[in-house]
Order: C-alpha cells, then sequence, then structure tokens
C-alpha cells in the first residue's frame, strides 16, 4: 500500500488563488478526510492529486514515486466522483470493468470486432468479467449487472462508482464528495460502508467533503481546509476538542462554537466586558478571542456571564437555549438537557475554564490555563 | 363575498372550458388544415388524375402516373441521381462534421470564429451562393481550374460535363450541409458531462481514440441520429443548385427527383405526372424518418 505526500501545491485560476502552497502527507493504509467550506480548494487539491488538473507549483508523490507530471491514467489511482460519472450507456459489469479493460487488454485486443478473435483476448476478458462480477457482489450489485446506469436509484449508482473503483487495487482512493447526492438516511448507511470497505481494502484514501460530520465520523485524520490553505490536520477528536485556529474551531462543530470578544489582561488573565473569566492565557496583553462550545456551557447562578434569553430550539435530546450576552449582544447558544428548566430574562452562565479556547487576534491558538477562583 | 367572487372570474363549466379550450385552438387548427393537410391531400389526389394546368377538365386515372413512372426513362436516371447525390453527401457532410467538431472542441481558442466561419454557407443564400459556385468552377475563368492550371493539371469542366457534374453538386451540397452538422455536433459535444471525460482518464484512457469509443461516440448517439435524418432528407430535398447551375443537365446527368417534379410540374404543365413524383419523394421522407423511428432509435442510447 502506498501513501499520499502532497507538498507546497499552488493553483491559481486567472486572479483567484484557489491553492496557496498545501501540503499534507496520507500515510500508507490512512484515510484522511479533506473538510472544508465549498470553493475553498479542496476538489481543486484533489483533482491535482489524480492528475485531471495541473497544479501551478509544488509535487505530489504517491506510493513514494513523484507523479506531479505524470498524466492521470499512469497515476493509478481510482476516484469516485460526486456525479458518479458512470458511463450511461454501459450495464453495471461494463461500468466497472472499464478500468480493467484499460490496463489488461492491449490496444488490439481491445479493438471493436477484431479485439475477440485476438490471441488471448478471450482468456483476459473473461478473466475481467469475473473480477468485476466479483466487485460488484461485494457491493451488494450482484443482481443489476445487466442494468445500466438510469435503471439505478441514487444509491445503487454510487455503489457502481465504488465497486468501480475497487475493482483493481489503486495505490489511492480519492473519492469527491460521494454521499452529497445521496438523501439523509442513505448517506449514514454509505458511510458506514465506506468505512468498511476501506478497513477491508485498507487503501490510503483522501476523502473530500464539505460535510464535517462524514469527516468526524470516516476519517482517522481530518484536514480542515480553508481558502486555499490547510489550517490543522488532526484526528477527529483532536480537531474538535483542540482547534490550532480560531477559523477551524468556528467551521468544526455543529451548532457553531460560541465566540466572545475577550481581552487578555498584563497579568494573562482573560476578559470579557471587563469581567474575568477565571482564565489565565500565554501571550501578548490585549485583544483575544474566548470561544465555547455550547455543550461545555452552564447554567450558573454565579457564573461570570451575565446573558439575556432569546429562544428556545428543541433538538430532541437535547434543548438548545439561544442567549445574548448583556453587555456585548453577543450570540451565546448552550444545550440544556432534556426537560430542563429554561431560564427567562436575564442569567448567568458558567463554564469549565479547562474546556474554554481562547484565540490571540490573529486567530491563533494561546495556551489557557484555570486561575483558582478565589484569585479572580 | 362569493357573489363578487363569481362575478370577478367568469363562471366555467366542464363544458365551457372545453368549449374555450377549442377556441383556443382553432386558428393552429385552421392554419395546419388549410396550408398542410389540405394542399397535401390535394397532391395526393391530383397523383391520381391526368390533370394539366389549365385544362378544362381531369380524368381520374388511378395508377396509371405510376405505371408511367415505371417505364419513364427520365424519372429512373433522376431516382438514381438523386440516390448518389444522397450517398456521397450524407456520409461526407456527417463525418466531416464530426472530424471538425471535435478539433474545434479540442481546439484552446478560436472556436466562436471556427464555429461561425463553417456555419456562413448554412445562413447565406443558396441561389446567390450557387452563383458565386458557378464562377468558381467556370472552365476558363474559374479559379478553382486556374489553381489546377498552376499545378499543370487540366481541370474538367465541372459544372457541363456528364462526368462530374453530378459531382460537383455533389460536393457544393457537402459545402452547405457541413457547417450544419457541425453546429449540431459541437452543441451534442458541450452536453458530454466533462466528468466522464475525466473518469475515463481516470480508469487508464490514455488515446484519443479511446476516449472517442469509451464516452463521446456512445454519448453522441442521438445527436448522430439526429444529423443523420435530417442531413439525408435535406440532401433527398436538392432543388436550388440544379435549377441554378445545371437545369438537370448535361444530358440528364444532374437531372434529381425534386428538378424532373419542377419541369414535369411547371414546364410540361403536367400537374398529376408531378404530384405522383411528389408522392415517390414523401414516400422516401417517411421511410428515413421510419428508419430513425424504428430502427435507430432503439440502437442509441439516450440519457
Amino acid at each position: 500500500m502506498a501513501g499520499i505526500v502532497i507538498g507546497g501545491v499552488q493553483k491559481r485560476f486567472g486572479d483567484f488563488q484557489a491553492l496557496r502552497g498545501v501540503s499534507l502527507a496520507v500515510a500508507p493504509g490512512e484515510f484522511v478526510a479533506l473538510v472544508g467550506p465549498s470553493g475553498c480548494g479542496k476538489t481543486t487539491l484533489m483533482r491535482i492529486v489524480a492528475g485531471i488538473e495541473r497544479q501551478d507549483a509544488g509535487t505530489i508523490g504517491i506510493g513514494g514515486r513523484d507523479v506531479g507530471g505524470l498524466r492521470a491514467a499512469d497515476r493509478d489511482v481510482a476516484m469516485v466522483f460526486q456525479s458518479y460519472a458512470l458511463y450511461p450507456h454501459l450495464t453495471v459489469a461494463e461500468n466497472i470493468a472499464v478500468p480493467l479493460t484499460m490496463r489488461r487488454l492491449s490496444a488490439w485486443q481491445r479493438l471493436p470486432l477484431l479485439g475477440r478473435f485476438w490471441p488471448g483476448a478471450r482468456a483476459a476478458r473473461a478473466a475481467i468479467a469475473a473480477d468485476a462480477a466479483q466487485a460488484a457482489r461485494s457491493l451488494g450489485l450482484g443482481a443489476m449487472l445487466d442494468r445500466r446506469p438510469a435503471q439505478l436509484s441514487g444509491g445503487q449508482r454510487q455503489r457502481v462508482a465504488l465497486a468501480r473503483a475497487i475493482v483493481r487495487s489503486p495505490r489511492a482512493f480519492l473519492m469527491d464528495e460521494p454521499l452529497s447526492n445521496l438523501d439523509a438516511a442513505l448517506r449514514v448507511q454509505t458511510r458506514r460502508e465506506i468505512v468498511e470497505i476501506h478497513r477491508r481494502v485498507g487503501a490510503t484514501t483522501l476523502y473530500v467533503t464539505h460535510d464535517q460530520s462524514e469527516a468526524l465520523t470516516m476519517a482517522d485524520r481530518v484536514a480542515v481546509m480553508l481558502a486555499g490553505e490547510i489550517l490543522q490536520v488532526d484526528s477527529p477528536a483532536r480537531i474538535y476538542a483542540d482547534p490550532a485556529d480560531l477559523r477551524v474551531a468556528s467551521f468544526i462543530g455543529s451548532p457553531r462554537i460560541n465566540t466572545l470578544a475577550a481581552a487578555l489582561r498584563q497579568d494573562g488573565a482573560v476578559t470579557v466586558a471587563g469581567t474575568p473569566m477565571g482564565l489565565r492565557a500565554s501571550g501578548e496583553a490585549g485583544e483575544a478571542t474566548l470561544a465555547l462550545r455550547p455543550e461545555d456551557v452552564r447554567l450558573d447562578a454565579h457564573g461570570p456571564l451575565a446573558v439575556q434569553a432569546e429562544h428556545l430550539e428543541f433538538l430532541g435530546e437535547s434543548t438548545l437555549l439561544h442567549a445574548r450576552h448583556a453587555v456585548l449582544g453577543t450570540p451565546i447558544a448552550l444545550r440544556l438537557p432534556p426537560g430542563a428548566a429554561a431560564p427567562e430574562g436575564t442569567f448567568r452562565l458558567g463554564f469549565a475554564p479547562q474546556r474554554a479556547l481562547v484565540f490571540g487576534p490573529d486567530g491563533r491558538r494561546r495556551a489557557a490555563q484555570a486561575l483558582e477562583a478565589a484569585h479572580v | 363575498m362569493s357573489e363578487t367572487m363569481a362575478l370577478a372570474r367568469p363562471r366555467l363549466g366542464a363544458g365551457g372550458e372545453a368549449l374555450a379550450g377549442l377556441m383556443l385552438c382553432l386558428p393552429a387548427t385552421l392554419a395546419y388544415l388549410l396550408l398542410l393537410l389540405l394542399p397535401t391531400l390535394a397532391a395526393v389526389l391530383l397523383a391520381f388524375t391526368d390533370y394539366e394546368l389549365g385544362a378544362p377538365a381531369l380524368a381520374w386515372i388511378g395508377l396509371g402516373n405510376f405505371e408511367e413512372l415505371l417505364g419513364d426513362q427520365g424519372f429512373r436516371i433522376a431516382l438514381r441521381n438523386t440516390l448518389v447525390y444522397v450517398s456521397i453527401v450524407a456520409p461526407v457532410s456527417i463525418a466531416g462534421a464530426l472530424a471538425l467538431a471535435l478539433l474545434i472542441e479540442a481546439a484552446a481558442r478560436g472556436r466562436a470564429l471556427f464555429r461561425a466561419v463553417f456555419f456562413l454557407p448554412v445562413v447565406s443564400l443558396p441561389v446567390a451562393m450557387a452563383t458565386a459556385w458557378q464562377y468558381l468552377l467556370h472552365p476558363t475563368i474559374g479559379p478553382v481550374n486556374a489553381v489546377l492550371a498552376q499545378f499543370g493539371v487540366a481541370g474538367p469542366a465541372w459544372l457541363t460535363s456528364s462526368d462530374t457534374v453530378l459531382l460537383s453538386l455533389a460536393f457544393i451540397g457537402i459545402w452547405e450541409a457541413i457547417g450544419f452538422n457541425l453546429v449540431l455536433f459541437l452543441a451534442g459535444l458541450t452536453a458530454i458531462p466533462r466528468e466522464l471525460h475525466q473518469a475515463a482518464e481516470v480508469d487508464g484512457v490514455t488515446s484519443a481514440w479511446e476516449r472517442f469509443r469509451l464516452v463521446t461516440w456512445p454519448l453522441l448517439g442521438p445527436t448522430t441520429l439526429f444529423v443523420v435524418t435530417i442531413t439525408m432528407i435535406r440532401a433527398v430535398r436538392v432543388f436550388d443548385s440544379v435549377a441554378v447551375l445545371t437545369q438537370g443537365g448535361p444530358n440528364r446527368a444532374s437531372e434529381v427527383l425534386l428538378y424532373t417534379m419542377y419541369t414535369e410540374g411547371f414546364t410540361f404543365f403536367r400537374l398529376g405526372y408531378s404530384a405522383a413524383i411528389t408522392l415517390v419523394f414523401l414516400a422516401i421522407v417517411l421511410a428515413l424518418m421510419l428508419l430513425q423511428t424504428k430502427v435507430l432509435d432503439k440502437r442509441v442510447h439516450y440519457g
């Protein structure tokens, strides 16, 4: 198995700098999700790895060899497209067989009529058909080998695209938002199946998505991409709990993380609207941002945040309470356990200081630690 | 309240609504009946009579006109020439247009320019263009033979020799048809999703020929089917260039179906006979359309 190494890749479309020197290493057998909002350059990066698009600068290595100058056919990768890109005139079996036909048969053997009688063509074609049927069966498409894509449901087409990818053993799998055209229930199911396939095949996988829940649930590591840059590559748990950048913290997590304009005093204490938060952060004194996940905020009559209730959102397993900071007017959301009484009017909120995230004015994370309550 | 509503909107029962629908259909139905159906019907009926323009009476002669057609040397030549013309113009203009469309589609720049250049013959006036061709192909003062003379080749009398006249007309026909077909093929090519070409590349397709076989040609199927049908029907209809350039000559070497129909009807005023030829022409066109819908349609993949 091989890994993918992307080194300082840049790409420009006219005046638009799509990729600003992106580097990323996917270890052999690893599943890395590239997640970011639309237009951040993640699909462009994937297409450059596949060889469909050419980078302006930087290197692409797959399986230890430099493929930056090779065309897509010679890179030995398989790609699942967002639209599936199935050949509409070919049956399921023929679609899945295409990558094998192109690689195992010579140009003579592929000739329209004559090729059938070329030496060795019959045996090679039989082997290809067997392998394609095997790949189809492993994805539950065994009964649909003779159908055409137009006769399949969205989920079935998606499986055909997957089968076409796994039918040969490529050096790497590239998946470009493969689930975005499926309905919600099917998406969750297929998500599990793709992880299952990855576990079984063990192929290096780069998975592009704009859906953070896909990235967090499926990947070994998540690379968060914004505006043509990768901001952080980490395990899903660390991306969520330990973001290195305010933009990562804001992008990952639903509902969105609460951010409050804060100040860093000379002694390192973090204050919001002049009130000490019971936290000390490293770095230069001045402006900062305090970020709190909604589940880390709780009702606390002695808490440091005075807020005004706005409205409630019932989510089933919990209730989301939307409030506004009494002084700053910034929105703050918190999760209430089901059945909890929702406060009205003005009330106070507290949080566990060790769960609070502090970011500097440049958006970079600042190390923070809790202060003893007595010192405040 | 309900009364004002009823006043605001005229009350239409089921019958009233149907009547309104019929009234709305009436102008189009009338135009279809008067301009298309009745003349066609008249032509069909005329084909079974001996009607001549200006004749005081006409007689029903049944299949007499068609019997005469079978033995008519001129008609046989016209039919043969038309088939030869179609079998040259259709394949060459279709294959040529496809090749040009693929080249233009692959070009990095100048697509709009090439499209416009090749489409020009389609929008230009056929009669005026025929006159231009007459000059170009003139045996003594024409530029074509002047160029040939530079290479020491004595050019033939393109439009006045019975050996070359049909070929020359076919060439003009190709020149007219290729731009039209090209634009259709270009439209068909842009409708092919780019991702399919990219998927083919990732799947290991390296040559342009394989890409054409795997993606372009099958997905162009519906376009090709339409182009084949329309080109053949347009070629069977050849008339303008023959009427302007050769009048079917020399020695009937460029006599074609519609030109024979025209001379029989409007030079010899044998409208009944002319109508019979029209019916033969109509049968050929219908056969071509049937070929499209029944045979080819099944072998073409849609969507």
